[in-house]
């Protein structure tokens, strides 16, 4: 590829063009019917749960694969907090800053005993702990009926600024716009903000740090890097950021169920990074986009398609979906091993070790 | 008037399992010299550069630097505390500029937080730009300057040496110890490298190096200890360990 996407999004002109598209998007997707709304507010809550997830695997390199389980705490945080199950409805200021805190707090319980422990030894232990926080969700109902066990909370409070609500629709400056449809410019502002901070990080002190932890634990101890205190940071930061996410997700859809949180959720979020270029922002964008909207896009088009080519179903539209989705993760690891977009680092490293 | 001690071994012991890799080893080095430590392989070397560091906990003694005790098992402190090393087998990494390596060296002596990183107030942004500067100044104090946007791993093995002891030097320690650094070296690389560590001494730190050529320990070092089966055999100026009994026998087996 001789075009350099890179300098690209980095030009002015390249900048406007990606506002207007973003700004575009939500009223081009609405066409097709609000649910490609919410299809297109999931993609970018993917997007900002996978560059959470992205200091963790991708800057530290610390196997995660309970991350979703921080999203969980986000979600029953807000859930709590906002909702006629306790009769509490804080505002969205207190709520998100306290949802990221207990879900920092999570992560730093997550990540001390795991201090030790590297790759596929880290990936059980932090599987079983996103199993644990969703078992938790699932039973704490009695003797104290804290979450609602399995039927979930309902009627949870969604974002308000003031007397703006970000459910229904809003009449804008002459345009209309749905509750889908604010929650996406919401969660964009969300996204810009952590695709900032993944950047900033990434060449500060910190993120160099991070990163020679990764690249060598032990140099990294000798020339005086507190790796315990560098690792615990990264589970921090990458478990608030789920926190956020989770809070989103709880008021957008103002039902949580520990259903939500199961392990192929985390496993997704950790696809989305892998296959988008770990440690490298646009990659994991690109790959959390796909993921997100691949599987919708193939639910509506499998069917038709199906109808269109051979005259009748042949296969149940469900499962061909998932068996596509499947085959497509498969291709792209083996014909782009460092994922779709990899940092140009990475891939010089791949292709070395080749 | 003796010369001040920088740092003193007392009684440091080591086994694994059964086997004694030290055996009470005492030592001391004294601020400003360029210390030898050499032995036949398996002698303990590296195993007591790695108590000192803090990558081992010493079964038995411990060591005090300048004056105070360094606590066991605390790389990271040793570090803050102004010691810093090479390894044996070069330790870079290997996926990050050689710049970058050496701005890593400089994590002990700088502080910017998360928050610093996120907002990029005036205190971040300077110190950001004083650190490459330093790094980009240790580059060239090594003379590989021109590698500076190579990644560590694509550099030749004479320019990682050089790297991983600017690395060392950016944590400004009081003491470097270099393990076997001219490992793998050829003659005109080994004159060059012995020019570096001289000029490091000259330039005020102390130097403890663990070497396998024992002519350039020999020629370099002011002092020299030696270590056989984990445990000391003789430390002192080389024209008298060179002419030690033991010594030989050590290194001949005989």
């Amino acid at each position: 590829m001789n075009f350099d996407f890179g300098r690209f999004f980095r030009s002015t002109a390249g900048i406007v063009m990606v506002a207007g598209a973003l700004l575009a998007l939500p009223f081009v997707a609405a066409m097709g019917g609000q649910a490609w709304v919410r299809i297109l507010d999931f993609a970018i809550l993917y997007v900002f749960l996978a560059l959470g997830l992205n200091i963790v695997v991708g800057y530290a390199g610390l196997l995660d694969l309970g991350y979703i389980a921080f999203y969980a705490v986000g979600a029953y945080t807000w859930a709590l907090l906002a909702s006629p199950h306790f009769g509490l409805h804080l505002p969205v200021w207190v709520i998100l800053p306290v949802g990221a805190a207990f879900a920092c707090v999570a992560g730093v319980l997550l990540g001390s005993p795991t201090l030790k422990l590297r790759g596929d030894y880290l990936a059980i232990v932090t599987l079983g702990f996103g199993e644990i926080v969703r078992i938790f969700m699932n039973n704490l109902n009695a003797p104290v009926n804290i979450t609602n066990g399995p039927q979930g909370i309902t009627l949870i409070d969604p974002v308000a600024f003031g007397g703006f609500k970000f459910s229904g629709t809003t009449e804008l400056f002459g345009l209309s716009l749905s509750g889908p449809q604010k929650y996406y410019f919401l969660l964009v502002a969300l996204a810009i903000f952590v695709i900032i901070i993944n950047l900033r990080l990434q060449n500060s002190r910190i993120g160099r740090a991070w990163q020679a932890i990764r690249e060598d634990e032990i140099a990294a101890k000798a020339v005086g890097i507190n790796t315990r205190n560098i690792k615990l940071l990264a589970f921090a930061m990458g478990a608030s950021f789920g926190g956020i996410a989770g809070g989103i997700f709880a008021a957008m859809q103002g039902f949580v169920s520990p259903e939500s949180f199961s392990l192929i959720e985390s496993v997704m979020v950790l696809a989305m990074v892998v296959l988008g270029g770990m440690g490298h922002i646009p990659g994991v964008i690109l790959g959390a986009v796909l993921l997100s909207i691949l599987p919708e896009a193939l639910r509506y088009g499998v069917g038709p398609l199906q109808t269109a080519l051979f005259g009748k179903q042949l296969v149940d539209p469900e499962s061909l979906r998932m068996l596509i989705f499947g085959l497509a993760l498969v291709l792209v690891m083996r014909f782009r091993p460092a994922g779709l977009w990899p940092s140009p680092e990475r891939r010089r490293e791949l292709q070395e070790q080749a | 008037m003796m010369a001040e001690v920088l740092l003193q071994a007392n009684a440091v012991a080591k086994h694994f399992g059964g086997v004694k890799a030290l055996r009470d080893v005492s030592l001391s080095i004294r601020r400003g010299e360029i210390y030898g430590l050499i032995g036949p392989n398996g002698a303990g070397k590296t195993t007591f550069f790695n108590c000192m560091t803090g990558l081992y906990v010493p079964d038995g003694g411990g060591f005090d630097f300048d004056g105070v005790p360094l606590l066991a098992d605390a790389p990271h402190q040793a570090a803050s505390r102004g010691i810093a090393r090479t390894f044996q087998n070069i330790r870079l990494f290997g996926n990050m500029t050689a710049l970058e390596n050496v701005m890593v060296g400089r994590h002990v002596r700088t502080k910017a937080g998360v928050f610093g990183a996120m907002f990029q107030n005036a205190a971040t942004r300077a110190e950001e730009q004083a650190i490459r500067e330093r790094a980009m100044a240790l580059l060239h104090y090594v003379r590989i300057e021109d590698r500076a946007d190579d990644l560590a791993r694509n550099l030749s093995y004479g320019d990682q040496r050089r790297l991983e002891i600017a690395r060392a030097l950016a944590t400004e320690p009081k003491l470097l110890c270099l393990d076997e650094p001219a490992a793998g070296m050829n003659g005109t690389e080994t004159a060059e490298l012995r020019e570096l560590i001289d000029g490091i001494r000259r330039d005020g730190t102390t130097v403890l190096l663990i070497e396998h050529d024992v002519k350039l320990v020999m020629g370099l070092c002011d002092r020299v200890a030696v270590l056989d089966y984990g445990a000391l055999v003789i430390e002192d100026v080389p024209a008298v360990v060179q002419k030690d009994q033991r010594v030989i026998e050590a290194y001949l087996g005989a």
